[in-house]
């Protein structure tokens, strides 16, 4: 039999980036999707007869670094197509739009007050956000470590604060944890820009814009991208970055298998202690290595791979404890035509429907107790317009986030509540688009239980388990496995569960490989 | 203001409660002697220490283990549940076999002993000094088919210790329980009367030959007539939490609050122990599947405990109590303390548990102890010898069957 240096759990982006790096360094690897595609959340797929859709669906912090490494341009990557417009809709037309990124942005349909505003608070938001940059490519050190080299971090880190000069610093650290909505009326007036500039620290947590946590850090995590948190879609959409980092690791020798489900990482027990070697599949297929890389959720690795008679007591709790419920459902919709939003020329930008900020805060509210929002609040985009292949020519796909649906309803999911939550979003999405019921030709809505199930992610999460502070850093996704390598000798996390975290950019993937290939011997190509 | 009697009203859960033999073991209590253990009200002594001492070590005694904690748990998955949470091999246990051993934390910190008994294919009954069923819940998740169900107040139980205490039993109707051996239990009628059940385990925590006894509460009364009618001519006495620390230090076991700490209520980091520092290593089976606090254990094991429990013979017959140990006479290096001593009747020495510093253990060791005569104090620097084996050991203790007396 096969035997290889390191498995893959998981063919999503992390876990492609994780195993090309290791390929690169020589090692024999093979990544086990359960799906028939690659990519995770970020696989496109037919969701109607010619219309193809993402759940993930722009690119705001894809790493320059990763993309680099694994010469991911070759392969017909681009990590520069410039960034959307960034569009918070109003009913009547008067939309507050923000073009561009960083310090060339322009900001139209706000007061001048709070367009001159907004330049102090984008730039004081960078600075902030390059004193992080560095951290979200590093192994966090490990609580209670006597390493120095571990502990280097930490100072790198106080160092960087040092640099922002005293007051800075303590504006960096007043901010860092305050509400959303504390930094929007303390910066703005317009209600519409408050909710735009909240929504990316928002989507995808169980925090609204009042809620004390990491929302502000979630934003300043999200600027690390080359367009400071700015959203792009690449030539050829989100199917381009998975094709490209398919490529990349092919090339390196990366062995893949699709509709390859693990049921179980092989645990070895004897005298010496534990050690992985290998998994199985739900098919009852053996593959055997030396090291098995888990780019799945972290409840899901230990819980149900490892299992918990192979783990401590307590550490079982604190990953059974973890916050991993979804509050981000999916909403695609194949039209016949290019949807005409009021007031707007073009739908190519990112759309937010969300005319103030305590809409977010109003539809958190009724998601907090298990229900749907009774006022949804959501980011549209037209992925069809940068990349014509998704839908049927002259035709085109509206994908947008909807929050808050939560991954636990209330009294459970049902096609039933399912098909009311549809039809309360797009009676949203008519006050601002009235002929969108006239071009609808399929529309699908995937609540978090619904991309549980059909893309193997714990929650429905977003980031796999909640942003929030406790489960951030050092703690992500808890102590005694937040530097990739767990209690159980060969066995690593390498997905969004692990520092710095979800979305599209190869963090987690890349920092693992680093620590691997720290820790192990070389082995040669 | 709340009047004081509502005052008091707000107190009326603290009151302690009482056991199920506490009818008939009150009506000995003539000192009015109560210490309490687990919110029950609870004999330190019952008319008098050494009076009670010498009932189980010259003939016999009772000892109410009500207040003990018993667990049933239960369900296909019961033994690899317990296997991971504890750290001794339970699957070798055969049905009607009982076995001593010790759960730990993910630090490998000793956090209870206790016995377990394997009452059937899936059922074990799980008992523990204190209270533990949180914990024991949470090392229940993630297994499928683990009932645990707290049977504290559900079943009467009663040790009963001594060397006459087979013939008494037998006395009272336990036909063949000479057959049984430690460690083993078996069921009986109590009475003769076969909806009267009553288990009988060798077990006990005096060292010497001895019986616990498990019975329905409803039967509790019964059951001690029965036993103190049987026991009548064999002068059988309750003794308390006194006796009991006495006989237990004889027999070199452990309490906690004295030689352990139990690791989940101990407040300052690492002032509770392994089971390598407790001597227990012999309860942690490496050769096992994974158990909690494996991974710490093994490396407390390849470094060897900073302490280790030792016990000592203390020359003279001053009590050491809360004694600091030293390298030599001249007290010139603190190397550890006592956690119990006592002057043993039986065994006629001053003996004691002490916890020693690993590395010191093959120098001399002195203890510093400081006693008063007529109120006037003293100091003495006694010179300690190390002893392996219990100081009490009857042979009876393991004899199948248990000697006659
Ligand atoms: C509704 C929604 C919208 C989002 N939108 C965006 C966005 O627009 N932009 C953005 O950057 N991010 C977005 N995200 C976040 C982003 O998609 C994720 O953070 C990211 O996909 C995580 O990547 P990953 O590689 O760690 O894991 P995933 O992408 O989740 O990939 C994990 C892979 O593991 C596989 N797997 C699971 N279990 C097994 C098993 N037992 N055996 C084998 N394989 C298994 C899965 O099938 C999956 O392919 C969104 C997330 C959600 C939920």
């Amino acid at each position: 039999m096969n035997h290889y240096d390191t498995i893959i759990i998981g063919g999503g982006h992390n876990g492609l980036v994780c195993g090309t790096y290791l390929a690169k360094n020589g090692e024999k690897v093979l990544v086990l999707e359960a799906s028939n595609e690659l990519g995770g959340l970020a696989a496109t797929r037919e969701f109607a007869p010619g219309f193809k859709a993402s759940v993930a669906h722009t690119l705001f912090q894809f790493s320059d670094k990763v993309a680099k490494d694994l010469k991911l341009a070759s392969f017909g990557f681009d990590i520069n197509t410039s960034p959307m417009a960034n569009v918070s809709l109003n009913v009547e037309g008067e939309h507050v739009i923000l073009e561009g990124w960083g310090a060339s942005s322009t900001l139209t349909g706000v007061s001048d007050k709070d367009a001159e505003k907004y330049r102090e608070y984008q730039q004081l938001l960078k600075r902030f956000s390059d004193v992080l940059k560095p951290f979200w490519l590093k192994t966090m050190p490990r609580i209670g470590s006597s390493s120095f080299k571990e502990n280097l971090t930490f100072a790198h880190l106080g160092i960087k604060m040092r640099m922002l000069g005293k007051k800075d610093m303590g504006e960096f650290m007043r901010v860092a944890t305050l509400p959303a909505r504390d930094l929007m009326d303390e910066n703005f007036d317009s209600e519409q820009l408050k909710a735009l500039l909240s929504w990316d620290g928002l989507i995808g947590s169980k925090m609204a814009p009042r809620s004390p946590n990491a929302t502000i850090l979630a934003l300043l995590y999200r600027m690390s991208g080359i367009h400071e948190g700015a959203h792009s879609l690449p030539i050829g959409g989100i199917e381009n970055l998975v094709q490209a980092l398919q490529t990349a690791a092919i090339n390196s020798g990366v062995e893949i298998k699709t509709g390859a489900k693990v049921n179980k990482i092989i645990i070895q027990a004897d005298e010496n202690g534990l050690k992985t070697n290998g998994v199985e599949l739900e098919s009852g297929e053996i593959f055997t290595s030396t090291r098995v890389v888990s780019a799945i959720d972290p409840q899901r690795t230990f819980i149900d791979l490892v299992g918990v008679q192979n783990l401590e007591i307590d550490f079982v709790h604190r990953i059974k404890r973890l916050r991993c419920d979804g509050y981000v459902a999916k909403l695609h919709l194949a039209l016949s035509d290019l949807p005409k939003f009021v007031g707007l020329d073009k739908p190519d930008g990112r759309m937010v429907i969300s005319d103030e900020l305590d809409a977010i805060e109003f539809a958190f509210d009724d998601a907090k107790y298990g229900e749907p929002s009774k006022k949804p609040v959501m980011e549209i985009v037209i992925p069809s317009l940068s990349d014509p292949s998704l839908a049927p020519s002259g035709q085109h796909v509206l994908s947008a986030h909807v929050m808050y649906v939560p991954y636990k309803h209330k009294d459970g999911w049902s096609e039933k509540n399912k098909a009311e939550l549809y039809e309360r979003v797009v009676d949203t999405l008519e006050r601002y688009v009235p002929d969108i019921r006239e071009i609808i030709i399929h529309g699908e809505l995937l609540t978090p239980l619904d991309l549980d199930k059909r893309y193997h992610i714990n929650g429905g999460h977003w980031h796999h388990t909640e942003m929030s502070i406790s489960q951030m850093l050092m703690m992500r996704p808890t102590y005694e496995a937040a530097q990739y390598s767990t209690l159980i000798p060969g066995l690593y996390l390498c997905g969004a569960g692990s520092h710095p975290g979800g979305g599209l950019m190869g963090g987690p993937g890349h920092n693992a490989a680093k620590e691997i290939m720290k820790t192990k011997v070389k082995v040669n190509s | 203001m709340k009047s004081n009697s509502d005052m008091t009203e707000a107190y009326i859960d603290e009151q302690l409660k009482v056991t199920h033999f506490h009818p008939r073991s009150s009506k000995f209590n003539v000192r009015d002697a109560w210490g309490l253990w687990n919110g029950f009200k609870f004999a330190d002594y019952y008319y008098d220490v050494d009076f009670e001492y010498f009932c189980v070590r010259n003939s016999c005694g009772t000892y109410d283990i009500c207040p003990m904690q018993k667990y049933y748990i239960t369900g296909a998955d019961a033994e690899a549940m317990l296997n991971r949470m504890v750290t001794r091999d339970i699957s070798k246990l055969k049905i009607g076999r009982v076995t001593y051993l010790c759960w730990c934390t993910d630090d490998g910190r000793m956090i209870d002993d206790g016995t377990v008994f394997k009452l059937g294919p899936d059922s074990y009954m799980l008992t523990s000094g204190s209270p533990c069923i949180a914990w024991f819940k949470k090392g229940a998740f993630g297994f499928a088919d683990v009932k645990i169900t707290d049977m504290s107040d559900k079943i009467a139980a009663l040790a009963f210790q001594g060397p006459t205490t087979c013939e008494v039993l037998k006395k009272m109707g336990l036909d063949g329980i000479e057959t049984l051996n430690p460690f083993n239990f078996r069921h009986f009628s109590l009475n003769g009367d076969s909806d009267k059940k009553l288990m009988v385990s060798r077990t006990g925590f005096t060292g010497d030959l001895g019986y616990e006894l498990w019975i329905a509460p409803e039967f509790a009364l019964e059951l001690w007539d029965a036993l103190y009618q049987a026991g009548e001519d064999y002068l059988i006495h309750p003794y308390g939490e006194f006796a009991t620390g006495m006989l237990r230090l004889e027999a070199g076991f452990i309490l906690p609050g004295l030689e352990f700490n139990e690791a989940l209520k101990t407040v300052r980091f690492q002032h509770d122990q392994t089971p390598f520092e407790l001597n227990l290593g012999w309860l942690v089976d490496f050769k096992k599947p994974h158990f909690n606090g494996r991974t710490a254990l093994l490396k407390e094991k390849e470094h060897g405990p900073e302490f280790t429990l030792v016990k000592l013979d203390i020359e003279g017959n001053k009590c050491a109590e809360e004694s600091y140990l030293y390298n030599n006479k001249k007290l010139d290096k603190h190397i550890g303390y006592i956690t119990s001593t006592i002057w043993s009747p039986v065994v006629k020495a001053n003996i004691a548990l002490a916890m020693v510093q690993t590395k010191y253990l093959k120098g001399d060791i002195w203890a510093e102890i400081y006693y008063t005569k007529e109120m006037r104090p003293h100091l003495k620097v006694a010179k300690c010898t190390l002893r392996d084996k219990p100081f009490w050991a009857p042979a009876r203790t393991r004899a199948k069957p248990p000697l006659p007396i």
